[in-house]
């Protein structure tokens, strides 16, 4: 691990972390750091728990029985353990925003979508919401799209677009980490590399986690990877490191393509 | 096979040909049998016009739709729809009243709220209680209902589409509650899980995420359950009263469409009398009440189309 | 964020929370509330029909006496009736559904037929009634009796039938189809030895709810007439001289049970309404057996489920 150079400012970190679905141990002894201000990306063959581990970051997994987190996932600056069942989940979710494989907005109109979370946070004032969403869907880039049709249910977008929009109604209430399952799995190659561009320019304001199974992906919008299996981390690093030479021979076996 | 091959072709033939002549048949008896639905239809349609047809060319239609008096039996008779039709509104807003909120907010509470556990006891329970023959509601509304009314009411009479409605409005909470219960659990998971990632309450993702999400559904359960009230008749012909009542006070005793035809079937009317016919009139405005809800309901529903 | 800020997020979920708290209570009180109108309706009725639940209510015919009258025609009435309404809506039903579901090809016939089951199941029962007494009482030519009664019922629970037959249908997969017919199967031996057994249990759940609902229904069948003072039975379906069997019930007058009820509670006097007490507790019962057979059903096909 990347101990030994100059270590960079921590958002997050997951200290000996395991995950039960009911009998089935899916993430075992998992020790990831999530630097701050920068792109991290999960990667591994389907199964791997990496969307597992994600859907830690924010409690997901609450909503199922038979669930069973243990260990620690430290959230900086005020070192919470987001896991720690004292630890109100709603109160993670509102630190920390989740994109999802799907695009999934809800079934309002294009405005309501972006401006729910400050609604569930209890903004009221119309003036304010106004600004908010129209800032949300710029950071998103999909305010020139849409800023005519902002009453217009939301499941009319085109797929990206939707993506975007489920972006934009996580930035509209400035989470402090990004959670990203897979974005772009569902989207055509056009709507992927536009959902990677901001990927990229979001990095400038808020931490991101992303899971991708495409490598190439990891590769061109992360800063540091992490590579899983079987409910193990495997490797993590500087992605180009990661990428150029990996020091064990499952990641490079799974890099070059000759896992599987 | 024995044969030559020759015959063994033909043969193969001839039972292809006798084998899509029994499949054919089939067919056409299955799709009989489907067609018994929509002659079903028909019938209700032809019987309900045929006899009333018969009602209007002795009571003009201006005097049955205008008159606030139904006095059939009278020896002046006069056949004013509106006292019934009253009635019928009157006691399905009671009902709707109790039947709307109390079948809401448990479908919320098994579909959001409860666990797994709770729910499978909840589920069948309210099932049970939608298979009470309403007759035996009607015995409760009248028997306990009125007299437990009455002692925190004293005016109250015996009989009063308050009690009637009340029971009625209990009575339709399992439809509700389970017709929207089923479309609230269609909702995909998704939308769940991205309401609670924003950090939403149970609440709040039931009432701004899920609800809104499944309104279409919901709304033809509230459509099915004005239906119901409005063609319920057992409930209101034992205590809601016998008596036409041109009146919306639910604290009075009235008469809907559907106990008039209970009390006049009850009685001993003659094939072809006006007594008769003025039953087919009664039901057919009944029905006309109920397609106008169901047309409401399908337009609001078309309104509200939601795609998740 | 810092703890300003962290601070402010709390108090807001709190006050978030206080609505989750609140409408919690308020779906335990909704229904507590059916819970509690569930429990004073059967408890009044045990209490107040407990000494009139014995044998001879049971052996009785109805009595202008509160205290000889029983349910014997009544219950007789009831079963007779029911077995026409199966003997009608089963095969009519799930005939129907097999087709919806596995012949009709999508035209706007099909569209009219599936509109039509879908609108049917909404119209009040009263007004089957209406039907039956203007074609199977009077055009048909069948009197106020068994037979109209059953068939009565048997059109008014018709789509229940229908619709459960069709859901069973499609919870069957594809494979298995693919699998018939690769056997070299027509779509009739198809449907006959797979599809058709296959979802039984379904059917059976939709049947046994339909006839539930069937043997508590009362305005269709005052609505065609039946009369409420039956002091004698049918003729026996079967009879000891060859063929052994007769249909001469079926044209017979009838009471059934939901009217003797009717027929009770509208007396003042506190003896009939004690009678009445009775028979709705075992009103009651039946269906509630029916229910919950059906339930049990479901709840075991969804267990076994294993394609």
């Amino acid at each position: 691990m990347a101990q030994n150079e100059k270590t960079p400012p921590l958002k997050a970190e997951t200290r000996n972390f395991n995950f039960h679905y009911g009998a089935f141990h899916a993430l075992k002894n998992v020790n990831l750091p999530v630097v701050e201000k920068k792109v991290t990306a999960l990667i591994g063959p389907s199964g791997c728990g990496k969307s597992t581990l994600l859907r830690s970051f924010n409690r997901m997994h609450d909503l199922y029985p038979g669930n069973r987190y243990e260990g620690e996932i430290v959230f900086h600056p005020d070192n919470t353990n987001i896991v720690d069942p004292k630890v109100d989940p709603i109160e993670v979710r509102m630190r920390i925003g989740m994109v999802f494989q799907k695009p999934n907005p809800f079934p309002k109109s294009i405005y309501e979508n972006v401006a729910y979370g400050l609604k569930v946070r209890g903004e009221k004032s119309a003036s304010v919401l106004d600004d908010r969403v129209e800032s949300a869907l710029r950071g998103a880039s999909l305010w020139n799209e849409v800023k005519d049709r902002l009453d217009k249910p939301a499941t009319a977008l085109s797929g990206g677009q939707q993506q975007r929009l489920c972006i934009a109604r996580c930035l509209a209430t400035d989470p402090e980490l990004l959670l990203f399952d897979e974005p772009t799995s569902a989207l055509d190659p056009i709507a992927t590399s536009n959902i990677e561009e901001l990927i990229t320019e979001l990095r400038e304001r808020v931490t991101i986690l992303i899971v991708t199974h495409n490598m190439q992906q990891a590769a061109r919008v992360s800063d540091y990877t992490a590579y899983m299996y079987i409910g193990e981390l495997v490797e993590y690093g500087v992605t180009d490191d990661l990428f150029m030479k990996p020091k064990k021979q499952a990641t490079e076996d799974y890099i070059t393509g000759r896992f599987g | 096979m024995s044969s030559t091959p020759a015959t063994a072709v033909s043969d193969r033939l001839s039972r292809k040909l006798s084998r899509n002549v029994r499949e054919r048949a089939i067919e056409l008896v299955l799709f009989l049998a489907a067609s018994v639905s929509v002659l079903t239809t028909l019938g209700i349609i032809w019987i309900l016009l045929v006899e009333s047809y018969h009602f209007f060319e002795h009571v003009p239609l201006w005097d049955f739709l205008t008159d606030t008096m139904w006095t059939p039996l009278f020896s002046e008779p006069r056949y004013g729809i509106l006292p019934l039709l009253l009635g019928t509104v009157t006691t399905s807003l009671v009902a709707l009243a109790v039947a709307v909120p109390l079948g809401t907010v448990i479908a919320i509470f098994i579909s959001e709220f409860a666990s797994p556990r709770v729910r499978e006891v909840v589920k069948p329970f309210l099932e049970l209680l939608g298979g009470v023959p309403t007759i035996v509601y009607g015995y409760f509304a009248l028997t306990v209902v009125s007299p437990v009314l009455q002692y925190f009411f004293p005016s109250l009479p015996g009989f009063s589409m308050l009690a009637a409605g009340l029971v009625m409005g209990i009575a339709i909470v399992p439809y509700i509650s389970s017709l929207s219960e089923d479309a609230m659990r269609a909702v995909p998971m998704s939308l769940r899980e991205g309401a609670y990632a924003m950090g939403s309450t149970r609440f709040q993702t039931a009432v701004r995420v899920v609800l809104p999400a499944a309104i279409s559904g919901v709304l033809s359960a509230y459509i099915l359950g004005i239906s119901r009230a409005v063609g319920e008749t057992m409930i209101v012909a034992v205590a809601a009263g016998m008596q036409p009542n041109f009146t919306m006070n639910p604290a009075e005793p009235a008469q809907t469409i559907s106990a008039y035809i209970v009390q006049v079937a009850m009685g001993d009317l003659p094939h072809g009398s006006i007594g008769y016919q003025s039953i087919f009139a009664a039901g057919l405005s009944l029905m006309v009440l109920t397609l106008f809800f169901n047309v409401v309901g399908h337009l609001i529903r078309r309104r509200y189309r939601e795609a998740y | 964020m810092n703890h300003q800020d962290i601070a402010a997020v709390r108090g807001i979920i709190r006050s978030n929370r206080r609505w989750d708290l609140f409408f919690a209570a308020a779906g335990f009180v909704a229904l507590l509330l059916g819970v509690l109108a569930f429990v004073t309706l059967f408890g009044q009725m045990v209490l107040n029909g407990w000494e009139r639940l014995n044998p001879d209510f049971f052996m009785s015919f109805p009595s202008r006496r509160a205290a000889n009258a029983g349910i014997l025609s009544a219950w007789v009435g009831s079963l007779l009736v029911m077995l026409v309404t199966a003997v009608s809506a089963v095969p009519l039903g799930v005939a129907a559904g097999v087709y919806l579901e596995e012949y009709a090809p999508k035209n706007l016939v099909t569209d009219i037929i599936e509109i039509n089951v879908t609108n049917l199941a909404g119209v009040p029962s009263i007004v089957y009634g209406l039907l039956a007494l203007g074609v199977f009482v009077y055009a048909f030519g069948f009197g106020q009796s068994i037979l109209t009664a059953g068939l009565t019922l048997g059109l008014l629970i018709l789509p229940v039938i229908i619709v459960a037959t069709r859901e069973s249908l499609r919870a069957i997969p594809v494979h298995v189809r693919e699998g018939a017919y690769g056997c070299g199967a027509t779509q009739w031996q198809v449907v006959r030895d797979h599809l058709v057994p296959y979802s039984t249990p379904g059917i059976m759940t939709g049947v046994i709810i339909g006839l539930s609902r069937a043997i508590g229904e009362t305005a269709p069948i005052i609505t065609i007439g039946a009369l409420t003072f039956i002091a004698f039975l049918p003729a026996s379906p079967i009879s000891d001289t060859a063929p052994f069997i007769n249909f001469q019930w079926l044209t017979s007058g009838f009471t059934v049970m939901p009217i003797q009820m009717f027929n009770w509670t509208s007396r003042p006097e506190e003896a009939f309404q004690q009678n009445a007490a009775a028979a709705g507790f075992i009103l009651v019962f039946m269906t509630l057996m029916m229910n919950g057979l059906a339930i049990w059903l479901r709840y075991r096909l969804r267990k076994s489920i294993s394609w």
